[in-house]
């Protein structure tokens, strides 16, 4: 399968990292003013990349259960602290960050884990080299949709606040309040998984595609597996997006069934209110 | 929340058994103690600067805000009460009113409709815009499709901020007409307005408001 891979070396990356310099060129002819943070981004790609590359090898030379446990872990928060930040609205109490983590956590696990022991099937299911990477991959997009959700839901509570009390104020329940915002904050999770689901193959050709078919992959079986990955990206994004919905429409109301929007504060940065 | 919760405090005071909303000490950290009695049939008129707590009053009536105290409908204590069950009988509408859809008609859902056509030219308003878009009619038109939407509820307590607020002489005295036949049928209103003549038009009681209390 993969006895084509064609391997890179240093100097090849040399000669594709010329296309940058050109582009400092371009940036200092031009004075946009960019070379240098160009440059600095490159540089620090290039070192994440090749550290990640340093740690990946280790871990999976581990093949030890706790390690890639550990792994996956730190994946998880990382992406949970995005959920958690990206909003303009804070929960009080850190009500972004156990919203965002269980949300991933729960989507992320469920997601991956079902696609060891069913479809992709490594020996042992929880084999690093697929483990880590599945996770990886699915966290980014449970990221997405968790965020995007997350933001869409704070920020329409407050933005939308008088139309749900007006709901609540003639008798129906929060749940019924809320309804349609929980829709609107879902679906504009969904909405670049989708899009990304109907160019896929016709506008794009996706990442994971097209590295399978790099490292010398078939194209129909690198085909299938990307069809597998968008699945399962797919899933995990919908899941986050409905449980981070759920569960901070719950920290938003009480016993009593009103809406609390003193239990939001805006980010400190904008302290407009 | 469960802690403001205290059983029949203050129910031998004011013994007004047929009272049709008894509030007790009714408090927030912005506003209050209240203790207000308001019989069947009655209207009170509370008037007061902006700001003085007149919105916060009826919203935590309308159990909207978080609150201690106790408001009794009928000698019904609050909290027996399903919140939305609550909030069916004694009916808040806010001064700014919130629409949640696009098309007017989906704020009348089923008999409310009905109710709403019929009810529409006695407050001086074209039927013809129930069937419209929210964004289309005038702030004072709006201001009347919103009083139908929480007339047609037939709660027996209506709390309305401002009804009148965007409303022109004539379009005030018609929503008025409409409130007094509410008020002889037996319904209770707490009426919060700006306006000294409507205060005495339809107020049995007025009551003043001051920094979150009653002033004498």
């Amino acid at each position: 399968m993969t006895q084509h891979v064609i391997l890179l070396t240093p100097r090849d990356l040399a000669v594709a990292a010329v296309l940058i310099v050109l582009d400092a060129a371009l940036s200092l002819l031009l004075r946009l003013g960019l070379h240098w943070q160009l440059g600095w981004a490159a540089v620090r790609m290039v070192v994440q990349l090749v550290l990640i590359g340093f740690v990946l090898r280790f871990v999976f030379a581990l093949g030890s259960p706790l390690a890639t446990l550990a792994v996956v872990l730190v994946m998880v928060a990382i992406a949970s602290r995005e959920v958690a930040a990206r909003p303009e609205q804070r929960l009080g109490r850190l009500g972004n960050y156990t919203v965002g983590a269980s949300a991933v956590a729960f989507a992320t696990f469920l997601t991956a884990i079902l696609a060891l022991t069913t479809a992709i099937r490594p020996q042992p299911w929880y084999d690093p080299r697929y483990a880590v990477p599945l996770a990886g991959i699915v966290l980014g997009n449970v990221l997405n949709g968790g965020s995007l959700a997350l933001d869409s839901l704070l920020g329409g509570v407050v933005r939308e606040r008088p139309a749900i009390e007006a709901r609540l104020a003639l008798g129906a329940t929060f749940a019924q309040a809320m309804r349609g915002l929980i829709r609107a904050s879902v679906r504009r999770a969904l909405l670049p998984i989708i899009n990304q689901m109907s160019a896929a193959g016709v506008v794009t050709l996706p990442g994971i595609m097209t590295g399978q078919i790099l490292a010398g992959m078939d194209p129909l079986e690198a085909a299938k597996y990307q069809i597998l990955l968008i699945f399962l990206l797919s899933g995990g994004s919908g899941l986050a997006a409905v449980t981070v919905v759920y569960l901070a429409a719950m920290r938003l109301t009480d016993d009593r069934q009103r809406l609390r929007v003193d239990r939001l504060k805006a980010k400190a940065k904008g302290v407009a209110s | 929340m469960r802690g403001c919760w205290r059983s029949s405090r203050g129910r031998s005071r004011a013994n007004a058994v047929t009272a049709r909303l008894r509030i007790a000490s009714l408090r927030s950290q912005l506003a209050g103690p209240f203790d207000l009695s308001l019989a069947a049939g009655e209207c009170i008129a509370v008037s007061g600067a902006s700001g003085s707590g007149k919105s916060l009053f009826l919203r935590m009536i309308a159990d909207l805000d978080p609150n201690h105290g106790e408001v009794f409908l009928d000698g019904r204590e609050r909290h027996s009460f399903h919140p939305p069950a609550w909030r069916r009988q004694v009916a808040y509408s806010a001064a700014e009113p919130g629409w949640w859809s696009e098309r007017v008609a989906d704020h009348f859902p089923g008999e409310a409709m009905s109710f709403a056509r019929a009810t529409a030219p006695r407050i001086g308003l074209d039927p013809a815009l129930l069937d419209g878009p929210v964004l289309g009619p005038s702030t004072g038109e709006r201001q009347r499709m919103a009083l139908l939407r929480v007339l047609a509820l037939n709660a027996p307590v209506l709390l309305l901020d401002e009804p009148t607020g965007s409303l022109d002489q004539e379009a005030a005295r018609q929503v008025e007409a409409v409130l007094a036949g509410r008020l002889a049928a037996g319904d209770s209103i707490i009426l919060v307005s700006h306006s000294p003549e409507q205060a005495a038009r339809l107020g049995h009681r007025r009551l003043t408001m001051a920094a979150g209390r009653f002033v004498a």
